[in-house]
């Protein structure tokens, strides 16, 4: 066989035959059509749903996040708040007991002042009285005493004498 | 990761032998009738007939077994004789439509009919056509095929003939849309079969449909779940072409409506890409190596990209602002040029980088019947096999590299000639 053989060796492949362009047309139209339709559309759309679910998902975590640290900022502040108030409240309350303290004992003084007063008051007026009373009944001795000695006296006066210092000696002062 | 590089290359290891399993033997020269004696006659008619005195180990012939490898066909080769039937599609203007399923061609020998049906038969798994009306319509019993030599601007070229009641008759090629460049041409009949590259699409179509279908629905079975199986193997490519590819070129507010596209063309082409690297059924059909297949993928690239132009594109094609009058003057043709230089160029880059490495893969399975002597040198095949399986496999496995390289590169450049022509107006 001769060297410059070349038979059906024909670069076929090079020749676009209408064929094959024909069907290559028909399958790729029908490809992108069925393919986008039903395949990347949906499939497009799904992953663009789950990144947007990602993102709101992170942006939602952050948010919670922000609001925690802004919460606890407000406890701390709330907290620091009632220790303020528990301190002022504690000052008031130690500064009322003070207060209470101080009156009760003034008012203690004066109450016990007066009753001292009162006391000697009343022994004043006791004292008083029985002195009056004292003065009463020495009165009325002394006018018995008398009584007595003018009935003795009528009859004798040794008597009289004895009878007085009798008398005298049976006085007790009561 | 290793281990998977391991048994990648285990697999292209197995692969390469099965592609020579399946090369060897399958040449084209066994089944010459010796026709040099009445070639030399420009007269078809002239009585020739069938020698069936192969030769037990003729010549091998690389470059023609790598084309008729990477080449369209009819049928789809399992091995040795058995074919799977492929519907054929034909019309003849001066016939009408013809359809049959191309296993009434009764191919047995390396794809060879046994009949012809309407003018046409089959060559190499190929469908051609009798343009001589000599020859009987409908279905008829054929000597054989064979092939002269003729002489053709100063070049000895082995022509396919069919020989039929002691007649030879020249067949012609079906219609290509080469307009004669590349040696195709309007011939006397179109051919619309489902091929085994248009099998092969509709493969790929029908199985990413189901795949992707299966992984739409799984999103909608487990919102708000993670991506499990065959979802979160796809998910990262989706949303790498997403994120890395339409983003960044198109814009984030208008990306949405050029994902789709940019996603079908990426995964057709990968999938066909891969597909075509597998040896044997269903794989071994070079769909993305198709000058035709790769000229539609950038045609539907040039009306998304112009259809969507806005008017701030054509300004910068037709009118470019900013640059003095005469500097427009040539700018504008240059542009003008650059609107359809670009899809041809993705056209050329996916073609040319797909069938380079099959012809690549070839050559060097090619290797073993080289230094085999076709099988008449059993050592000279082991040797040769010896030397081919290491530079396959490696070749194979940049192959594997490239044609994600190749969807990627033929995805990013479309999204890139998008966003430019979407891009609004800023000074």
């Amino acid at each position: 066989m001769t060297s410059n053989l070349i038979f059906l060796a024909e670069f076929t492949v090079i020749r676009p035959d209408p064929g094959t362009v024909f069907w290559t047309t028909l399958i790729f139209a029908l490809f992108w059509f069925l393919m986008s339709r039903f395949a990347f559309k949906p499939i497009a759309r799904a992953l663009k749903e789950r990144e947007s679910d990602i993102q709101n998902s992170l942006d939602s975590a952050k948010k919670a996040r922000e609001e925690m640290t802004h919460l606890q900022a407000k406890n701390e502040e709330l907290l620091a708040l009632a220790q303020e108030e528990r301190a002022k409240i504690l000052h008031e309350a130690k500064m009322a007991k003070d207060t209470i303290i101080a009156e009760a004992k003034t008012k203690a003084k004066e109450e016990s002042h007066r009753i001292v007063v009162n006391a000697k008051t009343e022994i004043e007026h006791m004292k008083m009285a029985a002195i009056i009373d004292l003065k009463n009944q020495v009165g009325t001795l002394a006018v018995d005493i008398a009584e007595k000695i003018l009935e003795r006296e009528l009859k004798n006066k040794a008597e009289h004498e004895q009878y007085v210092s009798e008398l005298v000696k049976d006085m007790k002062l009561q | 990761m290793r281990s998977t590089l391991f048994t990648l290359f285990l697999v292209s290891g197995f692969l390469v032998f099965a592609n020579g399993q399946e090369g060897h033997g399958d040449e084209h020269q066994q089944d010459t009738a010796h026709m040099q004696d009445s070639a030399h006659t420009d007269d078809n008619h002239s009585a020739c007939g069938c020698h069936h005195d192969e030769e037990e180990f003729p010549e091998y012939n690389p470059t023609a077994s790598a084309f008729h490898h990477i080449g369209d066909a009819n049928a789809f080769h399992i091995v040795g004789d058995i074919y799977i039937p492929l519907p054929c599609i034909l019309y003849a203007p001066d016939h009408g439509l013809t359809t049959m399923l191309s296993s009434k061609f009764e191919a047995h020998h390396h794809g060879n009919g046994e009949k012809a049906i309407d003018r046409y038969v089959l060559v190499h798994g190929e469908v051609k056509r009798v343009a001589d009306p000599a020859f009987p319509m409908g279905e008829v019993e054929i000597e054989c095929i064979s092939h002269v030599m003729e002489m053709h601007e100063g070049k000895e070229v082995e022509e396919p003939i069919v020989v039929y009641g002691g007649t030879c008759y020249h067949l012609e090629n079906r219609s290509t849309l080469d307009g004669g460049v590349f040696g195709g041409g309007i011939t006397s009949f179109y051919d619309f079969s489902i091929t085994k590259n248009v099998f092969t699409m509709l493969l790929v179509m029908l199985v990413l449909f189901l795949v992707f279908r299966s992984v739409a629905k799984a999103y909608t079975a487990r919102r708000g779940m993670a991506p499990k199986g065959l979802q979160g193997f796809l998910e990262p490519i989706v949303l790498f072409i997403q994120d890395e590819v339409a983003k960044p070129f198109i814009g984030a507010e208008k990306y949405h409506k050029y994902l789709p596209f940019l996603l079908s063309i990426f995964f057709f082409i990968l999938s066909l890409n891969l597909i075509g690297q597998i040896p044997f059924f269903p794989g071994s059909a070079n769909v993305t190596g198709n000058l035709g297949v790769t000229l539609v993928l950038a045609l539907f690239t040039f009306l998304v990209v112009n259809l969507n132009g806005k008017k701030n594109y054509w300004k910068h094609i037709f009118w470019m602002p900013g640059v003095p009058a005469p500097i427009k003057l040539i700018l504008t043709p240059v542009e003008v040029l650059g609107l359809f230089i670009k899809p041809f160029t993705l056209m050329l880059r996916l073609f040319a980088n797909i069938t380079a490495g099959h012809i690549v893969v070839l050559s060097f399975v090619g290797l073993i019947f080289i230094f085999g002597k076709s099988g008449a040198s059993l050592g000279g095949s082991l040797g040769g096999a010896l030397a081919s399986i290491p530079l396959t496999m490696f070749i194979m496995a940049i192959e594997l590299l490239v044609a994600f390289i190749q969807a990627f590169v033929f995805t990013l450049l479309t999204a890139s000639y998008i966003g430019a022509a979407i891009e609004e107006e800023h000074h």
